[in-house]
């Protein structure tokens, strides 16, 4: 019955999750539109366009090239799932970086001009990211003796009494992950504002630009499952307020995507990496003395 | 005659045979059952001993005692005539100095040292046979055909393969007798022989650049050789032993810490490690399995290997922070500095270099766990990186070049060839694949050990790292048209240990539980005197096990996909200016421009040039601080 249980559990959360995140998707889009003065689209949009581009003819550059997105797509779910059934940080991000990679190496496969700077770009951006991700996983780590999501969460102070330089790095390079202006240099995903052709993305339509945009709802999903880890505990109370949080460090993003233009590449590695270095090492540093 | 004895005998016979051999064909046929023999011999002689393990002692120590000194004076005498004949008076200074203090002291010092057990074969030492015998001979069998293929390449150059293939198996023997010796004197024989064939190897060429390399390799090593050998005299005289395991199971007092300094910095030269990190690069220009082997199986794993003997006496100790800081410099550095290559094999070496660094941390931290990281580390990276040297070398056969900007034609020249390296570089960096394993159990030994710059040092070098692997990979998987690129056939020399090794690098982490279990454990738990843990849970293992199965799968299951749903293809996007082949686009001009993809290198940051002599004076500045602080006494 458990092992039942158990695969139910993991069925229900690929399809929940994603359906999640389209819906905060699609708020995105609302509230964006509300900051430009516009009424925007209505709250299922996301999902439309997805099911519009899956009845789409599908065409290709050539035949390798869609594989890459769909394992992509299937680690950008994986890794999903290992974070919401509780399993360990760390390695849910090292499935999230190979999905990250494949996510890459499709856009090298296309071999076509705009699609490689995307995926340059792409590159650099995971490069100027990555140290903060894993330094907030062994700050977690630190904080509360384990790498494992469930344990974390049934500690008895959040994590972000230890933790909030670390918490405030990633924040900020959530940006990136969120594939948020200043920092959306590889694929101008959401908006549209800045640039007519989409870098990382070019050679991909139909069905498999569905797919893309479904991996990214998985993401948002992950990216806001890490914010909650800093402040749920054991009490239900902390656990609504985490999901608060992840509320309103959704909404700042939103108002720094309108707020910001496109930085170039320099000023993005540059920033995301000091403020990683000086906040991620003064908070670990201070918090290795009360050990 | 004992395995061991045989284990470490038959190569040396084998590099004589093939050196006095003359015809090829015969000579050939030489290496490549000596290959397959010593591959034996090492998997048979680990089956043979690694559950009891062997406390070896000769009864005719006396003889191989003399033998050793014949040939160290020699071999001192050589390299102190080719060192002036050559005008690199360094090296002869180092030779003209350390064999005389060992003569000295063997002869009036040594008498009252009882060794009771020369040799040692416990269960790192079976991995290192393992490491050296599988993998080494695998290079070795490989270099049949490459270097057919290379004096082909290079027919300006004087053809001496006999000598190199020998030089080959001379170093298997010592790399052999190195991981069993106990007895540090002849353990530095040992070391010393592997710093002298790497500089025969280096120098193959013979143009004025492999020499002057080959010099500066072995000045650096002599240089740490020389650590050694004081090393050597300090024990003796302090401590009245010569053996290895006595000496790491001493207590760690200030005293103890002069020649475990000597020891590492020895450790540090032999690696590569920062300010020492030139030789290495410079051994470059040496034939391709050569490079293999020093990065990959022997030579550099030398160093790491008596770092992970004597990490008891690192630690929390000023050496231990010493080697740990030293080699946290290198990883991050070498890790940066590898984005701004483009040669092939310079972003081997550096990536060689950072790794090792990463070894050396494990190793200074010196816990149970981050030894456990340090020895998966060697095990993963002998496999990853052989396969890719190798694959690199025969790449360069193929396309007519090593630089990775080329290489996106190379799926369409040799898919084979190609798919093995991508497998290779995955085995680099990516989850679930060995070398990602060990940097996750590094970073928890890191955190649990409280040495959080490391950490972060750590999650800023991994950053780097992914860069330029994903890079590389971008262009193997670009497929670009190969035109009318010749295609030459890959010879089943060169092709079969590119196979096995791609083979060897999935199914290591497919048992690295078993590695973890049987040989890791017991010997972390008998080096520590406490139960060793696995630092990575059950569950977990089962996610990584998921994962490869997934990677290894998937690939068929969209061949299928791919048969069954046929799609109209359609030209790239070039903001219309297409000209119908993908390759060229209509430019403002009118005529036709060929589309040109490059990767980044970001020169201005992550420049060698700037940030080598940045990182040298760093490492220096850390050797200096810490001397300084012993001899103050301030820190133990």
């Amino acid at each position: 019955m458990s092992t039942f249980l158990f695969i139910l559990k993991i069925v229900a959360l690929i399809i929940i999750t994603p359906i999640v995140g389209g819906l905060l998707a699609g708020l995105d889009r609302i509230i964006s539109a509300r900051m430009q003065g516009r009424v925007g689209p209505p709250l299922l949009q996301p999902f439309y366009d997805v099911l519009k581009l899956f009845q789409k003819e599908s065409i290709e550059v050539n035949r390798m090239h869609r594989f890459y997105v769909y394992i992509s797509f299937i680690f950008g779910a994986f890794t999903t799932i290992i974070v919401l059934m509780g399993g360990d940080i760390l390695l849910a991000m090292f499935a999230l970086t190979l999905g990250s990679v494949f996510f890459v190496l499709g856009a090298y496969a296309a071999n076509s001009t705009y699609s490689f700077v995307g995926a340059e770009r792409e590159l650099l951006q995971i490069m100027a990211y990555e140290p903060m991700v894993l330094i907030a996983g062994a700050g977690l780590y630190y904080a509360s003796g384990s790498f494992f999501v469930n344990q974390i969460i049934a500690t008895k102070v959040p994590a972000i009494v230890y933790l909030p330089g670390v918490f405030v790095g990633f924040v900020f390079i959530l940006t990136f992950k969120l594939r948020k202006s200043p920092f959306d240099l590889s694929l101008s995903h959401h908006g549209g504002h800045q640039e007519l052709v989409a870098g990382i993305t070019t050679e991909y339509s139909g069905r498999e630009l569905a797919i893309i945009e479904v991996t990214h709802w998985y993401e948002t999903i992950f990216a806001l499952a890490l914010v909650y880890l800093f402040f749920a505990t054991e009490s239900v109370t902390s656990r609504v307020i985490a999901v608060l949080v992840c509320a309103v460090v959704y909404f700042f993003e939103i108002i720094v995507d309108n707020g910001f233009a496109r930085v170039k590449w320099q000023l993005a590695l540059k920033t995301s990496w000091i403020v990683t270095g000086v906040l991620g090492t003064i908070n670990l540093v201070v918090l290795s003395f009360f050990r | 005659m004992n395995l061991i004895s045989m284990l470490i005998l038959f190569p040396l016979i084998a590099a004589i045979l093939i050196l006095v051999v003359r015809h090829e064909k015969t000579r050939d046929m030489i290496v490549r059952i000596s290959a397959v023999v010593t591959a034996v011999l090492s998997i048979v002689t680990v089956c043979f001993y690694f559950k009891d393990g062997l406390l070896l002692s000769f009864g005719n120590e006396e003889v191989i005692n003399t033998i050793v000194i014949a040939v160290e004076v020699v071999l001192a005498i050589y390299i102190i005539f080719t060192g002036i004949k050559h005008k690199k008076y360094l090296a002869s200074i180092f030779a003209a100095i350390q064999t005389p203090l060992l003569l000295w002291f063997e002869f009036t010092q040594e008498t009252g040292i009882e060794i009771k057990t020369a040799m040692v074969f416990d269960k790192l030492t079976a991995i290192m046979i393992l490491i050296v015998g599988v993998v080494g001979s695998l290079i070795c069998f490989y270099t049949v055909g490459y270097m057919k293929d290379y004096h082909h390449h290079h027919d300006n150059l004087p053809e001496r393969k006999n000598f190199f293939m020998a030089v080959l198996f001379l170093f298997l023997s010592a790399m052999f007798g190195l991981v069993l010796c106990n007895n540090l004197t002849w353990m530095y024989f040992c070391w010393e022989i592997t710093s002298f064939s790497s500089f025969l190897l280096i120098g193959y060429t013979k143009t004025e650049e492999a020499t002057n390399n080959a010099f500066r390799a072995l000045i650096m090593n002599l240089g740490g050789g020389l650590g050694f050998a004081i090393a050597i005299v300090f024990i003796g005289m302090n401590y009245n032993t010569l053996e290895l395991s006595t000496f790491t199971a001493l207590k760690p007092d200030a005293m103890i810490m002069i020649p475990v300094f000597m020891l590492s910095m020895a450790a540090l030269t032999k690696s590569a490690q920062m300010p020492f990190q030139s030789w290495l690069l410079g051994a470059m220009v040496a034939p391709t399995p050569s490079s293999a082997l020093l990065h990959s199986a022997t030579m550099v794993k030398a160093g790491v290997y008596l770092l992970i003997r004597l990490a008891p006496l690192l630690g929390p100790t000023s050496v231990g922070r010493m080697v740990t800081l030293v080699g946290a410099v290198t990883f991050i550095m070498c890790s940066l500095m590898a984005i701004s290559q483009s040669d092939a094999k310079k972003i081997l070496a550096y990536s060689t270099i950072a790794n090792l660094g990463l070894i050396v941390i494990c190793a200074g931290v010196g816990t149970q766990e981050s030894l456990w990281a340090a020895i998966l580390l060697v095990i993963f990276h002998a496999i990853s990186k052989s396969l890719l040297f190798l694959s690199v070398g025969s790449t360069e056969h193929q396309i007519g070049s090593r630089d990775v900007e080329n290489m996106d034609i190379l799926m369409n020249v040799s898919r084979k060839l190609s798919i093995c390296m991508i497998i290779g570089i995955a085995g680099m960096f990516l989850a679930p694949f060995g070398m990602l394993i060990s940097k996750w159990v590094a970073m928890k030994a890191f955190i649990d050990s409280g040495n959080i710059i490391i950490v972060i040092i750590l999650a800023y070098g991994s950053s780097a790292t992914l860069f330029y692997w994903s890079k590389w990979m971008g262009k193997l998987v670009a497929g670009a048209n190969a035109h009318d690129q010749k295609k030459h056939v890959l010879s089943l020399e060169e092709q079969t240990p590119i196979l096995i090794l791609t083979g060897l690098t999935v199914i290591s982490c497919l048992t690295f539980p078993l590695i973890s279990q049987y040989a890791l454990i017991p010997f972390l738990s008998d080096a520590f005197g406490t139960t060793a843990t696995i630092p990575i849970g059950a569950s977990d293992v089962s996610i990584m096990l998921i994962m490869l199965s997934m990677l290894i799968l998937l690939p068929f299951g969209f061949n299928q996909i791919r048969k069954n749903d046929k799609r109209r293809l359609t030209l790239i996007y070039m903001a219309g200016e297409n000209t119908g082949d993908n390759e060229t686009f209509n430019s403002i001009a009118g005529s036709k421009q060929k589309v040109v993809l490059r990767n980044w290198y970001m020169e201005e940051y992550f420049g060698s040039n700037k940030l080598t002599l940045w990182s040298n004076l760093a490492s220096i500045a850390i050797m200096c601080v810490f001397i300084l602080l012993m001899i103050w006494g301030v820190v133990i």
